[in-house]
């Protein structure tokens, strides 16, 4: 049965999403509760072959028993399952979420939204999961044409910014499938392993360059790499509220991974991966300090989140970049520790404009008051973005920060030290407003409105775990972050 | 049993930063009852200071009482545990905030003020990061209740929500935050070098790398803690930030913001590089010189502040250069006097602030020229002042003296005779811009009409007067905050298992 894990984490989703707009003919609360249990079969499935590949070791499994390299391999190693575990568990809390205000929208399709959010899941999953180049091509557009349906589950300005991502998510991903084909012509071959060893025999041809350079393209542009963050920030601001904190929190994650997986583990051998990741480094190091420049300049608190996560993501990338252990355990650290307080900070910013309409950061005063276990959940994830102590944040700056040093690149230690000083500045603008200024003209109201339980408990979860990966990041990093390197580093 | 209350009493550390964090997660459970809110703060700091005074028998006889540490990977780790220096700064904090939260009671009562429970919530916190810097014992602690620390001040600047108390908060947190990055830098840099070290006593960086990368750390270390410490030109932050309540400005920007800046530059220089190491690159002449010249220029800013507190605010930039200059000289007695100063400079500044808190609250007078024959309206108010202020300008038999002739004897010692001449300019300033406030208080007539305050008030600057005087008689009386400093200094000095009290 437990090898069986690596294939059901993906079907499970996928087969719920399509049996669900079906169900949702007849009844609508079934719906729900069908999808519920999606969701938590998905989480538990992945937590279970998480727990696997700790106690026996990474396995891989063969579709339909067709042997690699000819048939599609799931590979199950502590990255994938750990990224399995933090997508289906995220999902599990934003569906939660979605669930406290979505009951009154969307009426004429009951059940559409359940099934492509679940589409998405499965299709991120799938990105994890899959140890094959073209199958990894196909659950980037499941879960892109997911997403870009559920984007445009709201009228008004979400739909112009969902339409230009989908113009450039489309030509990334061709970009990507084109490098894929490339690859392909070269090697005759699609799946991951057994195309690492053949390029590395075949060394760098002017294909191969060509081949590398469009697939990093194309996975770059999906994971808003600077400067091919351009479809990002309109996406981010004008998302339904009950997406954004799903699709801010892990999408561009997992094309971060799909990068990493391909980089380190497949064309490792390969020069032109070298110097794509010295090149991504330079990219990130920009990053870092733009992202946090573009932030402060925004007066929408949805915006100004947007570009923090440009930031963020240089934060991911440079870990990799860099290349020794202490980074490389900064940067996939930081993957699950962005995700977790960027997820929470989007719900946080996505229920306060669903039950005050506020969306500026002037409108925010008073905050504090009016849903005071919200921005108590925003602020400990503010902080956590920041990198103070005893956060989640701190202790992924704290491994890059070493890594740098050990590394020599004191340009990433100033990048570092001067975004953390611009998202305090940026940050606490937010902070000030909630929880020291009174409501004004803005925001006349001043009685309390805390959000429903159902969409506070994810949050407050959120905001637990952002403390929780701090105080005991000891046992993540060596029980499992350390083994989630590639193998020769 | 004898050893489940030794490993009980090896935690006493931990159960010191606890307390005010139990305080403090306690207190808004009664935010409707200050009553029993102001028994809980009251409550929660003498169980400190019992916890960390029962720890001082055990530090003078050479133990080091040490909390288990809380692993970290490669080798990291968050160890409080209490050294001679370490203590003294606890000492000092647990026992001023036994004083001000008397007096917290009486002042902020007095006025009215809105949002108490916030106010003593974030003061607990404060109290805790405070104490929990004292007894960390590596850099790693330190850093994280030293931005602890930041974070919980921060609202206590911004308490009373005026425009300007919110941008004295945002320049507070610029400064400090910015400050802290660089620190990091500096600390993380130190783990590449020497990974997973703990304080020593004299330095454990000599000979791990080369001197000029020596001197970018120290330059580093100096730059982030120097925000803290007020050393010009990173002092932007105070004199502004004196927006705040009185009771906040006595505590933490006299006492603990500040002195945690000053300690950590005591405990890099001391328990990080090592006097030699310093010498080797030449810091300890640039660091002495940069606090010779904050000693001078804080003290002719002094002269020029017409607001009473921003004028003490100046004297407290020039006060905790003393300490810099000392740990930069490293010698066994300008370590002792700085050290030393840690404590008295806090009991005597903090009397100034209560003294100017009840003017304040008596008869609303803010300026320093208004306060013209006010020594005959609330003489036991103006006489704890004069104590104060005289003690700060260095005048013998008061506290600030001893720490003020150590230094002195240190400069000379050191070959640095030159410095000597620093402190006395500097105490010729204290008493120009404190001797006419007195005077004038006392001599002049009087326009206004008003008394000394309810002693509630009263009671904690006339008490922190006393000890100001008890230190200047006897400065090893009551909790051997003397003793404590010598044994630090000798440590730094001759190494982990060359000091010991003479």
């Amino acid at each position: 049965m437990t090898p069986h894990l690596a294939v059901l984490v993906v079907v499970i989703p996928l087969a719920s999403s399509l049996v669900i707009p079906l169900v949702g003919i007849f009844s609508r609360r079934v719906v729900q509760t069908l999808a519920l249990l999606a969701h938590v079969v998905t989480l538990v499935l992945a937590l279970g072959m998480l727990g696997r590949v700790l106690t026996e070791g990474s396995w891989s499994y063969h579709l339909g028993g067709w042997m690699p390299p000819w048939g599609i391999e799931y590979v199950v190693d502590p990255l994938s399952a750990g990224m399995a575990v933090l997508i289906s568990g995220m999902a599990l809390l934003t569906m939660v979420y979605a669930a406290g205000c979505l009951d009154k929208g969307n009426s004429r399709h009951p059940g559409l939204s359940e099934a492509l959010f679940l589409l998405l899941t499965a299709g991120l999953l799938g990105i994890v999961m899959t140890g094959d180049m073209f199958n990894l091509y196909v659950f980037l557009e499941i879960s892109s044409i997911a997403a870009y349906a559920l984007l445009t589950s709201e009228e008004g300005p979400s739909l112009v910014a969902t339409f230009r991502y989908l113009l450039v998510g489309t030509i990334a991903a061709s970009l990507y499938l084109l490098g894929t084909g490339y690859l392909y012509a070269l090697t005759g071959t699609l799946n991951m392993a057994d195309l690492g060893v053949r390029l590395s025999e075949a060394g760098d041809s002017m294909a191969v360059v060509a081949g590398v350079s469009l697939v990093v393209i194309g996975l770059a542009v999906k994971a808003a790499v600077f400067p091919l963050h351009g479809w990002l920030p309109d996406t981010y601001t004008y998302a339904p509220v009950a997406v954004v904190g799903f699709i801010g929190a892990v999408m561009t994650k997992v094309s971060a991974y799909a990068l990493f997986r391909i980089l380190f583990f497949v064309l490792d051998a390969q020069a032109v991966s070298g110097a794509a990741v010295t090149w991504l480094g330079w990219l990130a190091v920009v990053a870092i300090v733009a992202g946090s420049w573009m932030a402060l300049a925004q007066t929408d608190v949805r915006r100004m989140l947007a570009y923090s996560s440009v930031g963020q993501m240089g934060f991911i990338l440079i870990g990799f970049s860099l290349g020794n252990v202490p980074a490389m355990v900064g940067g996939l650290f930081h993957i699950l520790n962005h995700a977790v307080m960027k997820g929470c900070l989007f719900l946080v910013a996505g229920g306060v404009r669903w039950r005050t309409g506020a969306t500026t950061v002037n409108a925010y005063a008073g905050m504090g008051r009016r849903l005071p276990l919200s921005m108590a959940a925003f602020l400990v994830a503010a902080l956590s973005m920041i990198g103070l102590p005893p956060t989640a944040g701190f202790f992924s700056k704290w491994y890059l920060l070493v890594g740098a040093v050990e590394a020599r690149a004191w340009v990433v230690i100033a990048a570092i030290i001067v975004s953390s000083a611009l998202s305090a500045i940026y940050f606490f603008r937010v902070i000030e407003k909630a929880f020291f200024h009174a409501p004004d003209e803005f925001n006349p109201a001043s009685e309390r409105t805390e959000l429903p339980s159902v969409m506070l408990g994810p949050v407050v979860i959120l905001a637990l775990v952002v403390l929780l990966l701090g105080i005991l990041n000891e046992p993540i990093v060596t029980h499992f972050v350390m083994h989630a390197l590639p193998p020769n580093v | 049993m004898s050893s489940v209350m030794d490993q009980l009493l090896d935690q006493r550390p931990l159960i010191a930063v606890m307390i005010s964090l139990v305080a403090a997660i306690t207190m808004p459970l009664f935010s409707r009852h200050p009553n029993w809110r102001e028994g809980c703060t009251l409550l929660a700091a003498t169980l400190k200071l019992f916890v960390v005074a029962s720890m001082l028998s055990a530090v003078l006889a050479g133990e080091t009482p040490s909390s288990a540490s809380i692993l970290l990977p490669q080798g990291l780790s968050l160890h409080l545990r209490a050294d001679p220096l370490g203590l003294v700064f606890a000492l000092t904090a647990a026992t001023l905030w036994v004083m001000t939260s008397l007096y917290s009671i009486g002042y902020m009562r007095a006025k009215e003020a809105p949002r108490q429970t916030g106010y003593y919530v974030a003061f607990a916190l404060c109290l805790s990061a405070t104490t929990g810097l004292a007894f960390a014992g590596n850099l790693l602690t330190f850093f994280v209740f030293y931005e602890v620390l930041t974070l919980s001040t921060y609202p206590l600047v911004v308490h009373t929500r005026t425009a300007e108390a919110r941008s004295a908060g945002r320049r507070y947190l610029v400064y400090t935050i910015g400050g802290g990055q660089l620190l990091l830098a500096a600390i993380v840099w130190t783990q590449v070098v020497a990974p997973g070290a703990e304080f020593v006593p004299g330095g454990f960086l000599a000979g791990r790398t080369s001197d000029v990368a020596m001197a970018v750390g120290f330059a580093a270390f100096m730059l982030g803690l120097g925000v803290k410490t007020a050393l010009m030109p990173l002092h932007g932050w105070l004199p502004a930030a004196m927006a705040a309540p009185t009771p906040v400005s006595a505590l933490l920007h006299a006492v603990a913001v500040v002195k945690a800046g000053a300690f950590g530059v005591v405990r890099v220089t001391g328990f990080v590089f090592g006097v030699d190491v310093l010498r080797a690159i030449n810091a300890d002449v640039v660091l002495a010189v940069a606090a010779s010249v904050t000693i001078v220029v804080a003290s002719i800013r002094a002269l020029g502040e017409r607001n009473l507190k921003r004028r003490l605010a100046y004297s407290t930039i020039g006060q905790l250069s003393y300490i810099v200059l000392g740990s930069a000289l490293g010698t066994v007695a300008a370590l002792t006097g700085a050290i030393f100063h840690i404590a008295a400079h806090a009991f005597m500044k903090i009397t100034l602030f209560f003294c100017a808190g009840a003017i304040h609250v008596q008869v609303q007078r803010d300026n320093v020229d208004e306060l013209d024959g006010l020594g005959k309206q609330m003489p036991v108010t103006l006489g704890a002042f004069m104590i104060g202020a005289c003690g700060l300008a260095g005048i013998p038999l008061l506290a600030g003296f001893v720490g003020k002739w150590q230094i002195g004897v240190g400069a000379v010692e050191a070959g640095y005779p030159v410095f000597v001449v620093v402190l006395v300019v500097s105490g010729l300033f204290n008493i120009a811009y404190f001797f006419p406030i007195i005077s004038d208080a006392f001599l002049k007539s009087s326009p206004v009409v008003g008394t000394d305050a309810r002693p509630v008030i009263t009671a904690p600057f006339v008490f922190s007067a006393g000890i100001a005087i008890m230190l200047g008689l006897f400065p090893d009386a009551g909790f051997h905050f003397y003793s404590l400093a010598r044994l630090a200094a000798s440590t730094i000095v001759m190494g982990p298992n060359g000091g010991g009290l003479p």
